[in-house]
């Protein structure tokens, strides 16, 4: 982890807190008696633990599903990321991995299966039917791109991905995680509403502010 | 090669008689379909169907039934009816001839509006209930606006309320019969569910933890690719045959590269032809492997998964070397293969067979010779071997139960002629025996292997094709065998770059049926295990 020695806290500089000396004084004396500390904000200690223990849900709808096995598996193994955790109840996961295509039967679920995750909640779409319908594009019953549905978080291409593009998606947002403040975590980026289709007032949606 | 029997089935007087393409197609009237089926059934001996390709010809509305004698197996026989009427269109059901039809003529109904009269099931398949028009009718409105995307899911009425259809005075009359008694308990897998090896939706109705009944309920991943492929060309239809049964993909898109190169009367070099065979039989390796590992982790046994995942990736790094992709490889064309083999082919080949073979007695016994294991598995999920013909469940399932179905033996295509191997059978028919005849498949394979590394000839790798391939009109219809079964291509062409009709003819769907029909009276713990035994791959049903 990034040791930051100077702490901006809101608005507040380094410079502008008065015991900053007697602050640092300690710390010194500390490390000289052998103890290891390190000064920095809460949000960074959070984040630190949150980006490395993302766990995603048991979710694949077709061939995608096959690397993101292969990412568990032995060579790629997403548990040096602290991701290997995979939930079978979304209400435990963190991360959605949309695995393949989302057709116009399955679309309805996968909204429920993201409503029913606990925030701060990611997607991440794997492959180039969840970003775009991919190959299945000109097909009447494909959705175009999970995007429609639920906001996402990271695109991941191919058809489908190798193993180590899923990771460095994973680094992505790990990276994207660690940039967020934890305590004032933005509202969920909401999706255009589209024509024909009705929406619905998003009340369980709500952000919980700190 | 098998041998021709002289034996002729003689044609029903009303039927017309013509040889199409090494098959004998019977065209019949709407209204004798049933008896020509009966008497192909019990006379003719046909007792396996292998597939229902509904049809739109523009003026009429009809089906091609694919059948097959199990004891002359190599020998395909076709009935064809067609109906005028477009408003109401309706046929017999066969259901009660051959199981599977249940579900196939489901499927007709579904893309194609035509019902079927007897059969007791006439709800969707795969698409919504709510959906607007029949998706493979030639005149199916695409427009959005008539279907557009729902973010609530909708009630599933047609889960208790199944309708039928009878003919009473030549009128069609609809019915409706409640699906599940009122005191019934009734829990739903998936669509999300770990254990369901993709998007399968199963309403079980259960009795304490003995399992009553199960209703699969599909369509949760149906990607439309048969209406796709009627607007692509040829070459293009390639991709999406791999991406029907990943785990398969070679063996797809081989069949479908032998469909075109059987109507247009070419063959592919015989480099091309070892070394689809030698990918073919990795593949299948790598595809039982995945079936072994999640079986055995649907059971509560993690190292098996990841062991078998190991296993896996050796298989990967080849196909990575010579074609550049890992699962879907777009490596075979119409015509022979898209590059010539990576040089570290053969020995990255060589050094896999010993490897693979001794890893395979490391899978018996981290988990064969488990007892518990294997008390599970015995005796449970029993498909006897007249079920399996008539639910038409083909590949390592049905080989379980003692029904040699195997297409590599019974039709031998690419190199499977020029190599010795066995066919692995078991008698018993539970999941134990479908799980054993999978791990003796791949020591088959790897004999396979072994005997053409060697001996891939030189010279050229694909036959020099036209960039604009036109098939000469006709239908044509090309059976493989793949990792589950039975996949067959049918292919309606009318001398056009794309084609009229493309018809898949999936081994997993009438494996699903299978599942129907095996579970109930066992508990509902061994659901997962048995689905997981019959190793099916949804979105390969669902196409």
């Amino acid at each position: 982890m990034e040791i930051k020695r100077k702490t901006r806290i809101r608005n507040m500089r380094y410079e502008d807190f008065n015991d900053n000396e007697s602050l640092e004084k300690y710390v010194e004396e500390l490390r000289a008696g052998g103890v290891n500390i390190f000064v920095g904000s809460i949000n960074d200690i959070i984040n630190w633990g949150r980006s490395n223990s993302v766990w995603p849900l048991t979710f694949a709808t077709s061939c995608c599903g096959i690397e993101f096995m292969c990412v568990g598996a032995a060579r790629a193994d997403f548990a040096r990321f602290g991701w290997e955790v995979t939930r079978n109840s979304p209400r435990q996961a963190d991360v959605i991995f949309v695995c393949g295509t989302i057709v116009q039967k399955m679309a309805p679920v996968l909204k429920r299966l993201y409503d029913q995750m606990a925030e701060p909640k990611y997607v991440m779409a794997v492959g180039s039917c969840a970003i775009c319908g991919g190959p299945f594009r000109d097909s009447y019953h494909v959705v175009q791109g999970v995007g429609e549905i639920i906001p996402v978080d990271v695109y991941v291409p191919g058809c489908p991905p190798r193993p180590d593009a899923m990771l460095y998606g994973m680094m992505q947002l790990e990276r994207k995680i660690k940039l967020q403040n934890f305590f004032k975590l933005p509202d969920q980026p909401s999706i255009p509403p589209q024509s024909g289709a009705e929406e619905r007032p998003d009340t369980e949606n709500k952000q919980i502010q700190s | 090669m098998t041998e021709t029997t002289d034996k002729t089935i003689q044609a029903p007087e009303y039927a017309e008689t013509e040889r199409v393409d090494g098959r004998t197609v019977f065209t019949v009237p709407a209204e004798r379909l049933h008896d020509a089926a009966r008497y192909l059934r019990d006379v003719a001996g046909c007792d396996f169907l292998i597939d229902i390709v509904g049809m739109d010809w523009g003026d009429s509305l009809g089906a091609f039934y694919h059948m097959s004698p199990t004891d002359r197996p190599a020998e395909v026989i076709t009935l064809k009816t067609a109906t005028t009427d477009r408003e109401t269109p309706h046929l017999e059901s066969v259901c009660d001839v051959w199981e599977v039809a249940q579900t196939y003529e489901r499927e007709v109904h579904d893309f194609f509006g035509i019902v079927f009269t007897g059969n007791p099931d006439m709800r969707r398949l795969f698409l919504r209930e709510s959906w607007q028009g029949y998706p493979l009718r030639k005149d199916y409105d695409a427009d959005p606006a008539l279907n557009p995307l729902h973010k609530e899911s909708e009630p599933l009425s047609d889960m208790d309320v199944v309708p039928y259809f009878t003919l009473e005075d030549g009128r069609l009359v609809g019915h409706m019969r409640q699906m599940y008694e009122e005191d019934e308990y009734i829990v739903n897998f998936g669509p999300q569910h770990p254990a369901m090896h993709g998007v399968l939706h199963l309403r079980v109705s259960l009795d304490g933890e003995v399992i009553r009944s199960v209703d699969p309920n599909l369509g949760y991943i149906h990607r439309g690719i048969e209406k796709m492929c009627e607007s692509y060309a040829y070459p293009q239809i390639l991709h999406l045959t791999e991406r029907l049964d990943y785990l398969s993909g070679n063996i797809n898109r081989h069949a479908f590269c032998l469909c075109c190169e059987k109507a247009l009367q070419i063959e592919a070099p015989q480099r091309a032809v070892y070394v689809r065979t030698i990918m073919d039989e990795l593949t299948r390796i790598a595809s039982h492997l995945l079936g072994w590992g999640s079986m055995c982790m649907d059971m509560g046994s993690i190292t098996a998964f990841v062991y078998g995942m190991r296993d896996r990736e050796k298989v990967m790094d080849i196909f990575e070397d010579t074609a550049g992709g890992r699962l879907m490889t777009s490596y075979y064309t119409i015509g022979g293969l898209a590059s010539d083999i990576h040089p570290d082919f053969c020995r990255k080949v060589k050094e896999f067979i010993p490897y693979m073979r001794k890893m395979l007695r490391e899978h018996h016994m981290l988990f064969t010779g488990n007892p518990i294991a294997a008390g599970r598995m015995k005796k449970t999920g029993r498909l006897t071997l007249d079920d399996a013909i008539s639910l038409g469940a083909t590949g390592p399932s049905g080989r379980a139960s003692g029904w040699s179905n195997d297409i590599r033996k019974i039709a031998p295509y690419a190199a499977y002629d020029k190599v010795d191997f066995e066919v692995p059978m078991r008698t018993g028919g539970d999941t134990f025996d479908r799980y054993m005849v999978r791990l003796d498949e791949i020591e088959q394979s790897l004999r396979i292997i072994e005997q053409l590394i060697d001996n891939i000839p030189e010279g050229p790798y694909a036959e020099k094709m036209r960039p604009i391939i036109k098939l000469p009109e006709g239908e044509y219809f090309q059976r493989v065998e793949n990792a589950r079964g039975q996949f067959g291509v049918h292919i309606s062409s009318r001398g056009d770059k794309t084609p009229y009709r493309v018809k898949f003819r999936s081994p997993c769907l009438p494996l699903v049926g299978a599942l129907k029909h095996i579970t109930p009276g066992s508990k509902v713990a061994d659901l997962i295990m048995i689905g997981g035994s019959l190793d099916y791959v949804i979105p390969c049903m669902d196409r």
